[in-house]
């Protein structure tokens, strides 16, 4: 089909603010009266304040106010709390303090009089499942799953779980003591698929905890103005913040505003309501004054969330021709002292899609750690599987004499695949095609022989990987406005991460009512233009998701318009058409409306067409918002109840070829090359962004993120951007060529799927590839640096035990 | 000689540097007086504005020029450029990311040169000519060649990068008109985008040359 916006390259209304600098983040706000606060962190990875006496500091000149842990509410654990007076990790806050200026609330800070007692505590996994070790919190040490004996919990509670020493014993520290399982499923049988297997495979694995580390601390500022609670906050998303921020400030949703035009970066840390958010408004209506938190970037590595690292053993079975037979996998997941993602979980599904083993088992235990609050990053689970999957691949691809890519050919899944325990199904695959396409543009051939080409003591390698992520969700509301000034307004509930979703979405509505962009508005970032409830913009959902819902509230404006015209100007809707801003008599060309004059008559005629009523099936938060929009023009709300069936896969593809130098363990990445399966490509340049963009965290997770703790005394050591360094522009090749399939998903109306976050797990997995194929080791651990190079290539034993984390 | 550095930051034979060190910005605060607290070593969580009184050896009341005006502004001894632009100036463009000299989301120049502005004291570039973000572009608000190219290219991601990316950007093209994509690398190699926006920002750059 051809479309006018979609599959169009266009300039989002964000970006010359953002090359001006006059785009405000949540820090460049100042409100009359603001005072700043700063939090009292604890100073040890675990511990109980035995006492608290503020007096010294409240008596300072410039201080407004100290809140506590008594004065905001209260979580049961495995919550993460806003203030608490049993921190269970390194830099939990205890306390805050308001001042006018940061400088005398941080010269409060150090009169207040506190005293600890500290508490064991736990930063590996292994340990805490230990017969007699340490548990992160009070509660128990693994989130999830079946309590040890059997019964099953509510998924997110806290339960005490260890393995035996005999577990233990029999592993030694060369393989995966494996006890039992909290979370077990399987298909088919493994066992017996490995006694015929032809080639298996059998490792332990590590992959580190990393940082998300975006380049904007997490900044609150709070005030509340008419009994109305105003948070202005750094997050990925905008509506999805709504009721899980009016419950923690125990207000409705229409005395909730919610205001974040910018967000200088999430990657899943900043998705949902955070507890500073809360702590910060807390602060602002005790003391009756604006209050600003900066959040700085140590305390960033403290609260701004961490990807959950694995640990874990994976067995697999391959018959000779590569068709993987069977897949055991057993991963420990390492979370904070809070609530576990699903990482874990997510990364046996994406093990089960990608590769399709006939046979696969599933254990899994997801266990708290006194280390910093761990939540979803880019690809969680999927990402981090893809790393240790992906160069294990190559190995058996090597030895059963089978080309790389041909051995992801063969066990890629098609449209019809089933996988997991639940035969979960996908709205469309095109993985195979990627491949094709990839080969084709990299020239895997040419490049394959180049592997091993020596200048020097530099060596050639060249890798290729696969990455999938569910990118897409349903059952959300799209608003709509026409209004006299002739325009369309999209309210957008997405964030702005960053990403331009928000306004490649807002197109699919521009292109159903065939308006030209110019005359298209997006409203989003402050809850007061009013915004529909959307789902959060984290699991690359926002293309699929709001394609959708703006979509259905288009194709409900277009009949509204058809039925206006109607009503209007004779005949009946079906005679009559809409584009150009106008709704036109299809064989009579004296009657056309225009919208604006659509848009004055719903508010003259009101009821159903100005917004005072709307279906009752819409969320609340977009009931909300119609309290915003009502009266403003022609209004259309609607929510997507568009089928779907089966989970919505972003499908993406890496090629990697690197220059390592034998000597240094250095390498330079002399190509990279993408290739997606996202549907139909929705916005060019924004699909490129992504891919780009997703190579280069890739680059970081292969080999430089990772969080380093003194084990003696649970000290973080990686709190600064040079201790623990992103990607910089040296890090990565200087252009990177990006393609897409651009085959339509048929579940969305406009074929449109996410793709962000498998853009960086196959790149993370290429890298590795690459350099397992240039030094002939395969290393089952990242990220993977110089040293370790080095001492594989020297032959000396690495500094590290197979399953030691934290290094 | 080749020289392997091109950028201001980077490069050992710039002399200018010098002046504007981290080891030279590290000794005017202990200069003027700023103490650490003990809680902030500990977790590495210290205040970082720096803007209440110390030593008044230095005159608070400084006149700086910033993006071609002459600003009248009350500066604490230990107050960071970073600090005075956005709180004093209202020129919140310029972005403190780390506030540490990290990652160069506070670039600015100084007399031409790109500067990390958190790691700056104000006091130190009274006789300096400071340009951020908001004063690269024409005095009508056209944008610098480097702006409109960043846009065309979809250049930022996030964008809180950016402003620092643009000056690294123009100020290459001032010394050098007509960059390749290798000496655009080098420049901007003091700027980290976690979105990853690198190739982006290095075909903005090279396609304002032209027109800059």
């Amino acid at each position: 089909m051809a479309y006018k916006l979609i599959g169009k390259d266009f300039i989002p209304q964000d970006v010359r603010p953002k090359v001006t600098g006059a785009g405000k983040y949540t820090e460049d706000f100042k409100v009359d009266g603001m005072v700043y606060m700063k939090m009292l962190l604890c100073p040890m990875p675990s511990a109980n304040v035995t006492s608290f006496d503020a007096t010294e500091a409240l008596d300072m000149p410039g201080v407004f106010g100290v809140l506590t842990a008594d004065e905001v509410p209260q979580v049961e654990e495995p919550g993460f709390p806003m203030l608490t007076n049993k921190p269970r990790q390194l830099g939990m806050p205890i306390a805050a303090i308001a001042a006018e200026t940061e400088s005398i609330a941080a010269e409060a800070l150090e009169k207040i009089k506190v005293t600890f007692d500290p508490q064991p505590f736990v930063l590996d996994p292994l340990e805490s499942l230990y017969p007699g070790g340490p548990n992160a919190l009070d509660g128990g040490n693994v989130t999830g799953g079946e309590i040890q004996g059997g019964a099953t919990i509510g998924g997110n509670k806290i339960h005490n779980y260890k393995w035996t020493a005999r577990d233990f014993a029999v592993a030694g520290d060369e393989k995966m003591p494996m006890g039992a399982a909290p979370v077990e499923w399987a298909v088919g049988d493994v066992d017996a698929a490995f006694t015929e297997a032809a080639l298996i495979i059998d490792e332990p694995f590590v992959t580190a905890s990393s940082s998300h580390a975006a380049l904007e601390p997490r900044s609150v500022l709070s005030y509340w103005e008419n009994g109305k609670c105003f948070i202005h906050g750094s997050s990925q998303s905008q509506s999805w913040m709504m009721p899980g921020l009016a419950r923690m400030m125990n207000v409705s949703l229409d005395d909730l505003v919610y205001i974040a035009e910018y967000c200088g970066g999430g990657f899943g840390s900043k998705a949902t309501p955070y507890p500073v958010q809360g702590m910060t408004a807390y602060m602002s209506k005790k003391i009756g004054r604006p209050v600003m938190l900066r959040v700085t970037r140590a305390e960033e590595y403290h609260l701004g969330g961490q990807r959950p690292g694995f640990q874990g053993q994976v067995k697999m079975g391959f018959d000779v021709h590569g068709k993987m037979t069977a897949c055991d996998l057993y991963i420990v997941q390492s979370g904070g002292p809070n609530r576990g993602s699903g990482d874990y979980s997510s990364a046996a599904g994406a093990v089960a899609l990608v590769y399709t083993p006939t046979n696969m088992r599933f254990r899994g235990a997801a266990v708290v750690t006194n280390k910093p609050w761990h939540v979803s990053q880019r690809g969680p689970g999927q990402n981090q599987i893809a790393c240790v999957i992906e160069p294990l691949l190559d190995r058996a691809a090597k030895e059963l004499g089978i080309d790389r890519i041909a051995i992801r050919n063969l066990n890629a899944p098609e449209a019809d695949v089933e996988f997991t325990n639940r035969n979960s199904t996908v709205t469309s695959m095109y993985l195979k095609d990627a491949f094709s396409l990839g080969a084709d543009l990299f020239k895997w051939e040419e490049k394959k022989k180049m592997s091993g080409q020596r200048n020097g003591s530099k060596v050639i390698g060249v890798g290729v990987g696969t990455a999938y992520h569910s990118a897409g969700s349903n059952g959300f509301d799209g608003l709509l406005s026409i209004r006299p000034d002739g325009k369309l307004y999209v309210h957008s509930g997405v964030g702005n991460l960053g990403t331009y979703s928000y306004a490649g979405t807002s197109r699919a509505a521009a292109e159903v009512l065939q308006c030209s962009w110019d005359n298209t508005v997006v409203l989003r970032g402050d809850s007061r233009q009013g915004l529909p409830w959307t789902l959060a913009q984290f699991g690359s959902n926002s293309s699929y998701t709001n394609t959708r819902t703006n979509f259905v509230a288009a194709t409900k404006m277009k009949k509204m318009l058809q039925r206006l015209a109607a009503q209007e100007l004779g005949d009946t809707p079906e005679d009559y058409d809409v584009a150009n801003e106008t709704i036109f008599h299809t064989s009579n060309d004296t009657k056309i409306m225009t919208f604006a004059e659509a848009g004055s008559k719903a508010i003259e005629l009101g009821g159903e067409w100005d917004g005072h009523e709307y279906p009752d099936n819409l969320n609340d938060v977009t009931k909300s918002a119609m309290k915003k929009v009502v009266g403003s023009g022609l209004v259309a709300a609607a929510k997507d109840e568009l089928p779907k069936e089966g989970s919505v896969p972003g499908m993406a593809t890496g090629y990697c070829m690197i220059e390592l130098d034998t000597e240094t363990g250095k390498f330079e990445i002399l190509e990279y090359h993408s290739v997606a399966d996202c549907g139909t490509v929705l916005h060019p340049k924004g699909l490129e962004q992504q891919l780009r963009g997703g190579a280069v965290m890739g680059i970081g997770e292969a080999v430089l993120d990772r969080v380093i703790y003194d084990p003696q005394n649970g000290l973080c050591a990686t709190v600064g951007l040079y201790q623990t360094k992103p990607p910089s522009i040296l890090d990565v090749p200087s252009n990177m060529e990006m393609s897409a399939v651009n085959k339509p998903d048929p579940s969305n109306p406009l074929g449109v799927k996410g793709i962000g976050e498998p853009a960086m797990g196959c790149a993370a997995a290429a890298l590795l590839c690459a350099i397992s194929d240039a030094t002939g080791t395969y290393f089952n651990r990242t990220p993977i640096d110089p040293d370790m190079i080095i001492n594989a290539l020297s032959g000396r034993p690495q500094s590290f035990k197979p399953l030691q984390v934290n290094t | 000689m080749q020289k392997k550095f091109n950028s201001d930051r980077y490069d050992p034979l710039c002399t200018i540097r010098n002046s504007f060190s981290r080891r030279h910005f590290i000794k005017g605060v202990i200069a003027a007086g700023a103490v650490a607290g003990a809680a902030g070593l500990v977790t590495g969580c210290s205040d970082s504005s720096n803007n209440s009184g110390g030593a008044a050896s230095v005159e608070r009341l400084v006149t700086i020029n910033v993006n071609g005006r002459s600003r009248p502004v009350d500066v604490m001894p230990n107050e960071t450029l970073a600090h005075t632009l956005r709180n004093k100036l209202s020129l919140t463009g310029t972005k403190i990311g780390c506030d540490r000299g990290a990652c160069g989301a506070c670039t600015v120049m100084i007399d031409g040169v790109t500067q990390n502005s958190c790691s700056i004291l104000t006091h130190t570039v009274r006789a300096g000519n400071v340009v951020t973000v908001e004063g690269v572009g024409g005095v009508n608000g056209q944008l610098h060649p480097v702006q409109t190219a960043m846009i065309e290219e979809l250049a930022p991601q996030c964008g809180f990068c950016t402003p620092g990316q643009v000056v690294s950007g123009v100020s290459l093209l001032q010394r050098n008109p007509n960059p390749s994509r290798e000496e655009v690398r080098q420049a901007l190699a003091g700027n980290l985008c976690r979105c990853g926006a690198y190739n982006n920002y290095i075909n903005a750059i090279v396609k304002a040359a032209g027109s800059a």
